[in-house]
């Protein structure tokens, strides 16, 4: 297992790399850079800007000083100024008072003179992430006991009733269900604010909101569930497949004979195996979810990060571009090996080496 | 029937039911079971009417989809305001109009019939782009094995890291910009034509492609990988065939029921990031009419106007649905081992 665990983050920093490479190549293989937009500079003006980012060097000199700040953890002495944007790491972590280590510079936004990428990342992340683990949790508590509540009753009402929730939520995009239920909740009815998020920096942990009363869950209860609805559709479809194989498997009829009392059956020995194909769902739907959240944030017009990657992608705010899409990359492949790495835990037949 | 597909018959023989001694073609108790899936057949039947609508948008609809008459901009005829009383206070009414106007004054219903049209090419396209490229990688990968399945594999996990739809908005920036402004007589210049002339769909086409191909490579080469080791394949190994007519004869023909079905259900997919890319302003050209970009256009007014946005998220969603039902009746009807309750 120990060894698997390597080789796989051996493969991930592989992975992570081609995804840097191609993101690189890709951003500057578009025509036009940052600096020629609306009001065009004098040729002065763009040389020093391209200068003071290291647009005016060898592409694989970008590159390379690029993977440098952004992978390799640097050491400082002293206790980080990082008031210039090009010196702000999103990462400090103090060790002693004359050691520290810092890691994760994804440098400074094109956009704006005084904000680094992290910058965006602290303040717009944190939003996001919110968003995606509500929808995540909203569509485990939804999925699963809609999947087992129509698996114990197959082909009654209960388990026709369900599975419609469960093709109308994968029927139902967020950009349909969002209008729908603004529509709906915030215009008609005018019991939820149709725009906005209730979490402001600072945030607890760099990501955690300091209130979670009322004026956070009327901001973000409609999205979470536009966006959670659509994944607690598939596990519930899954859950229900894979309860309904397993409860007609041996070892069921083996408990029943001996008498174990039914609600025992199902919990103690039906529920944890039907559940081991539904964790390795979790990988794909979460990279979903990650994708969604950009949808269901430009549909509620919640600050998070998908507005600030579609106006990056327009304005070739190239460190935004891919400092996002770094990022990301690297969370889905290390939520695929926690996956992978849980469903060994779970599953003794399988294992990995 | 050639041998291969009988051998399949027998070994998937109709649901795990005993085959009957006459004998079905799979085809055929395929539609049967097909037709007796009411969904499906629902589903089925709403594609058909949409493919039509579709085709014919030019005669169905009641005007041109680019047509503005400025001063019938938001109207809307009355049982449109019947349904959503609360513009009762500023509503202008006019019955020209079947569901009322948008805010340049085009017809919403002809926008509707013409946005069908994009809608439904990106569902044939999208899964016959994916196939294509997807069943020709994984089966390569997964007929020869060995080293050149791992390379190739591999390639798939590291376009597996990378989340789809940035990178789909990423690319279409990187298309926009590099096709812009060509020189007529090259490559890019033909580029720029084609994508003009489908409205902007080619290049989401080429988006859809690049990202949607990597799932349906998993899965060939997966099933390739199974049927190879049959006897069947040795048998036919033995009497000489080449790889190219073990490849097309033997091993295609019994993999691609399950192919279909996924492919079918992916459609759905396809369909939505096609919105959400129109949604966001990077999909279709305007004035074009995409079900993602009325809604987008909708949802600027959806406090004053809820019409514009709701009808158009309707026809977004029935036709999701309709694929849906037909996706799930397939999969029951091709390959009813996925289907995993009975």
């Amino acid at each position: 297992m120990g060894r698997y665990i390597i080789r796989r983050i051996l493969y991930m920093l592989v992975v992570i790399l081609v995804v840097s490479f191609i993101t690189f190549g890709l951003m500057h293989s578009v025509p036009g850079g940052p600096f020629d937009k609306e009001k065009s500079l004098p040729a002065e003006i763009i040389a020093n800007l391209e200068k003071r980012y290291h647009l005016d060097q060898p592409l694989w000199k970008q590159y390379l000083s690029y993977l440098n700040d952004v992978f390799v953890p640097h050491i400082a002495h002293e206790k980080p100024k990082g008031l210039d944007v090009a010196d702000d790491y999103l990462i400090d972590i103090k060790i002693t008072d004359t050691f520290w280590i810092r890691w994760m510079n994804f440098g400074p936004t094109f956009s704006s003179r005084s904000r680094s990428v992290n910058d965006i990342f602290r303040q717009q992340l944190p939003v996001s992430v919110q968003l995606g683990t509500l929808a995540l949790i909203i569509a485990i508590i939804i999925g699963v006991p809609l999947g087992i509540i129509s698996a114990l009753k197959q082909n009654t009402i209960y388990d026709y009733l369900g599975m419609s929730i469960a093709i109308f939520g994968v029927s139902v995009p967020v950009i349909v269900l969002g209008p729908l239920m603004i529509w709906i909740f915030g215009v008609t009815l005018k019991w939820l604010p149709p725009t906005g998020w209730g979490s402001k920096p600072p945030y607890i942990f760099g990501f955690l909101p300091t209130n979670l009363g009322w004026d956070y869950w009327k901001y973000a209860l409609m999205p979470s569930v536009a966006l959670g609805l659509g994944s607690s559709a598939i596990l519930a479809r899954l859950t229900r497949a894979s309860l309904l194989q397993v409860i007609r498997e041996d070892y069921i009829r083996t408990a029943r004979a001996k008498g174990v009392k039914e609600r025992n059956v199902i919990v103690g020995h039906a529920l944890k195996n039907s559940l081991i194909p539904v964790v390795t769902i979790l990988g794909p739907m979460m990279a979903g979810l990650v994708t969604g959240t950009f949808v269901t944030e430009l549909t509620f017009g919640i600050p998070g990060m998908g507005k600030y990657f579609v106006t990056s992608i327009t304005n070739r705010d190239y460190p935004v571009i891919m400092g996002t899409i770094l990022l990301y990359a690297v969370f889905l492949v290390v939520a695929n090996l926690l996956v992978d790495i849980m469903y060994a835990y779970l599953d003794p037949r399988i294992r990995y080496d | 029937m050639t041998q291969p597909v009988s051998l399949e018959n027998n070994e998937f023989g109709a649901g795990g039911r005993p085959i009957s001694v006459k004998g079905e073609s799979l085809f055929r108790d395929s539609v049967r079971r097909l037709a007796r899936n009411k969904a499906a057949v629902v589903g089925g039947t709403i594609i058909v009417i949409l493919i039509l609508v579709a085709l014919f948008a030019n005669v169905v609809a009641p005007y041109p989809y680019a047509e503005q008459t400025l001063v019938d901009q938001n109207k809307l005829p009355q049982w449109v305001l019947s349904l959503f009383p609360t513009m009762k206070p500023y509503a202008q009414l006019s019955s020209d109009y079947f569901i009322g106007a948008d805010y340049v004054g085009r017809d919403l219903f002809s926008r509707i019939i013409f946005g069908a049209r994009v809608s439904l090419t990106v569902a044939f396209i999208g899964p016959l782009i994916s196939l294509l490229i997807g069943v020709t990688y994984g089966s390569i990968s997964g007929y020869f094995g060995g080293r050149l399945d791992n390379l190739m594999m591999r390639v798939v996990d590291v376009l597996y890291a990378f989340p789809s739809l940035l990178f789909i908005i990423l690319l279409l920036a990187f298309f926009r910009s590099t096709f812009a402004h060509p020189t007529p007589g090259t490559f890019t210049y033909t580029m720029s034509q084609l994508d003009s002339a489908s409205g902007g769909l080619l290049f989401i086409f080429i988006g859809i492609g690049l990202t949607a191909w990597e799932t349906m490579a998993r899965l060939t080469r997966g099933q390739v990988l199974s049927v190879r080791e049959k006897e069947f394949i040795e048998a036919a190994r033995t009497l000489g065939a080449k790889d190219g007519r073990i490849m097309f004869r033997h091993i295609l023909p019994n993999v691609v029921g399950p192919l279909v079905v996924a492919e079918t259900l992916a459609i759905p997919g396809y369909i939505s990031t096609e919105a959400f890319l129109s949604f966001i302003g990077i999909g279709v050209n305007p004035p074009t009419p995409s079900w993602g970009s009325m809604i987008s256009d909708g949802a600027q007014v959806i406090r004053t106007y809820p019409n514009q946005a709701v009808f158009p998220a309707l026809a977004l969603a029935i036709t999701m649905f309709a694929f849906n039902f037909l996706g799930d009746g397939l999969r029951d009807a091709l390959d009813p081992r996925l289907r995993g309750n009975q």
